[in-house]
């Protein structure tokens, strides 16, 4: 255990400390980039008459600055004591619920709200650890009624109930 | 005298057949989510905003004004019963709610609660009622760089004392404000960062936003954690406190009511932090603090009491100065505009029988809640063994009925998943949503004014100190920065390091 640490602590360089706070720099950055380079072309105008790309460019510059900050805060030039784990991405609820929503967005206008429900229910409940199909189909019947009733009919929203 | 007069201009409107109803669903959906743990009410508000276009402003309005403050009163439910709190302003709760709830005394903790709630929250929202009028007074005065500097002193405050980073906190304030400032430029008509897309022009929707980063990003953070629940005490005991509780409870509550009434109208503050700096007081007063986290119940009445306390008080900025000080009043800001009313100091005047309506509406709020909450807890002690597997889903539903009827739209819905993922992605990396979503209201406003301000200084940025409304603002910016930041901070940790 402390063998491991040594030899990581050892290796001087340049470290990654805090990679959850490496990744949000380079996230903030890419984004004040991204901006910025957009707000770039807009008329910038002057401090009285300000363009369309003078408020953006300005929060883009501190957003890039910000990041660089968090980003150079992160890293460490040498030793290091004690290294933080890593954010672990759980890719499946991130599917699952992702499909199931734009499922649902697709199939709606279509389909009607009673089988768009379905798929989303079905969709999205794989996401979770312990999928059990029957109940999540019940689960889909109860919503698809529940969801018709009530935003349908009940509130009068402008939605398609049935395919068609 | 004028406060009487206008609480009766109040009274006259929240006390409709149609007000009452529309506050007593609020209460209750309300109290319903605050019992739900991963069920806030900044997502429960963005879902049903798309509904309340049927209604009138003041239905709307009362409706999610009812959500947030009957959240307060439904997350002591679940703290106490199954240490879960089902809100963040009801964290410290637990520590002795539950401990109450394992001696048999659940009840009796839970009878705290809501009174300690209620009059905590009856003085508050006289309080609402008095400084509302001078202060919007006093808001009328304000120039566009006075609205500025207030909106950076909001903007910057409200990170500071939210949770987590605060260097992240602030760089997603600014990823908000640049999100804000998406859609045509309302000065120049040119469209800005719409890729060309006609469905941008308009900019995105704060329900987008909302129900994208904390409803969908929460649910998928959610499910990849465990669901792990401590048994239930089924047995509640007497509801009532006994008079020695009364005794023990009473300076607690009033302690705990002005606390909260205080943090409350602080950006960033409102009911989580009220909650926190209760517990602390209470623990460093009282003669014997080992008590704590033991079953005291001055930590579940003075916590109790500032929360909710903070929870009405917290409407002051947004009533008077239409300035958010929190993610759930952003999102009212939303519910305002949608209605085609722009919230600041001019809504009292214009517009008297929503303004006082709205603040006698959480009043009756309040009453509604303490007569429904303590019959019913068996029923939302119920609603708790519904797992989580069986809510998500019909959450999930909800926000994408919510979304698609604002405008019919499929583009609505996708960009929707987009902003589910970027705030898991936010999430998993400790950045905390709230800020964005401030800065995303805020955004725009804060451009306006700067410009304006800019415009009548002939570009001279001195206009900024040489104001003295304004230069106290920033002053103040500067001494949240350095005074506030080591101590108020310290607060969340402390309350629960001491133990």
């Amino acid at each position: 255990m402390s063998a491991v640490a040594t030899s990581r602590t050892a290796r001087g360089g340049l470290q990654i400390r805090e990679p959850r706070d490496a990744l949000a720099g380079a996230l903030f950055i890419a984004f004040a980039l991204a901006a910025g380079a957009i707000s770039a072309t807009y008329p910038l105008g002057s401090a009285m008459r300000m363009g369309s790309g003078y408020f953006p460019l300005l929060v883009s510059t501190l957003l890039g600055l910000l990041g660089a900050v968090v980003l150079l805060r992160s890293l460490s030039f040498g030793r290091v004591e004690r290294r933080a784990e890593g954010p672990a991405f759980a890719l499946r609820p991130a599917l699952c619920v992702a499909a199931g929503v734009v499922a649902f967005a697709l199939l709606v206008s279509d389909l009607g709200l009673l089988l768009a429900t379905l798929v989303l229910t079905l969709l999205c409940g794989l996401a979770h650890r312990q999928v059990r199909f029957a109940e999540l189909a019940g689960l889909g019947v109860v919503l698809a009624c529940f969801g018709g009733l009530v935003f349908a009919w009940g509130l009068g929203l402008q939605l398609p109930v049935l395919p068609g | 005298m004028d406060l009487w007069a206008n609480l009766a201009v109040g009274f006259e409107a929240a006390l409709t057949w149609s007000n009452l109803l529309y506050c007593l669903i609020g209460v209750t959906l309300g109290t319903l989510v605050g019992v739900l743990p991963g069920l806030g009410p900044v997502a429960t508000i963005a879902m049903l905003l798309p509904i309340t276009y049927g209604l009138s402003p003041a239905e709307a309005l009362i409706m999610l004004a009812g959500i947030y403050y009957g959240a307060q009163y439904g997350g002591s439910t679940t703290a106490i019963l199954v240490n879960l709190p089902g809100e963040s302003s009801s964290v410290v709760t637990c520590l002795d709610g539950h401990a109450m709830a394992r001696q048999g005394r659940a009840g009796v903790a839970l009878g705290i609660a809501a009174i300690g709630s209620f009059v905590a929250g009856s003085l508050a929202i006289l309080l609402v009622a008095a400084a509302s009028t001078p202060l919007a007074e006093f808001a009328l005065s304000f120039g566009p760089a006075d609205y500025f500097s207030l909106m950076l002193l909001g903007l910057v405050a409200a990170v500071v004392l939210a949770q987590g980073d605060l260097l992240k906190a602030l760089a997603m304030a600014l990823l908000g404000l640049l999100l804000g400032l998406v859609g045509v430029d309302v000065n120049s008509g040119e469209e800005r960062f719409t890729f060309g897309l006609p469905q941008l022009a308009d900019g995105i929707s704060f329900v987008v936003i909302s129900m994208g980063i904390f409803g969908i990003g929460e649910i998928i953070a959610n499910l990849e954690r465990d669901e792990s629940r401590s048994p239930l005490s089924r047995q509640l005991g007497r509801l009532l406190p006994t008079r020695d509780d009364y005794r023990r409870a009473w300076k607690p509550v009033l302690r705990g009511a002005g606390l909260g009434s205080l943090l409350g109208i602080l950006p960033g503050g409102g009911a989580m932090l009220s909650s926190f700096a209760s517990y602390l007081v209470e623990k460093r007063l009282a003669r014997d603090p080992e008590r704590f986290g033991q079953g005291a119940i001055e930590g579940v009445a003075g916590p109790e009491a500032a929360n909710n306390a903070g929870a009405q008080t917290s409407f002051i900025p947004l009533l008077v100065m239409g300035l958010p000080s929190n993610a759930v009043m952003a999102l009212m800001v939303g519910a305002m505009m949608i209605h085609g009313i722009v919230p600041g100091p001019q809504v009292m005047g214009e517009r008297p029988e929503l303004f006082w309506g709205l603040i006698v509406s959480m009043w009756v709020g309040n009453v509604l809640l303490l007569l429904l909450n303590l019959p019913l807890v068996g029923i939302w002690v119920r609603l708790l063994a519904v797992p989580y597997r069986l809510l998500y889903p019909a959450i999930l539903l909800f926000c994408c009925i919510g979304v698609y009827s604002v405008n019919n739209s499929l583009f609505d819905v996708l960009l929707t998943v987009l902003f589910g993922l970027l705030g898991y992605l936010l999430i998993k990396l400790r950045c905390e949503p709230a800020p964005l979503l401030l800065g995303f209201i805020l955004g725009p406003l804060m451009e306006e004014h700067l410009r304006r301000a800019m415009l009548l200084s002939r570009g001279d940025p001195s206009v900024f100190v040489t104001r003295p409304l304004s230069l106290t603002l920033l002053l103040t910016l500067g001494l949240v920065l350095i005074l506030c930041l080591p101590r108020l901070r310290a607060t969340r940790q402390a309350a629960f390091s001491e133990d």
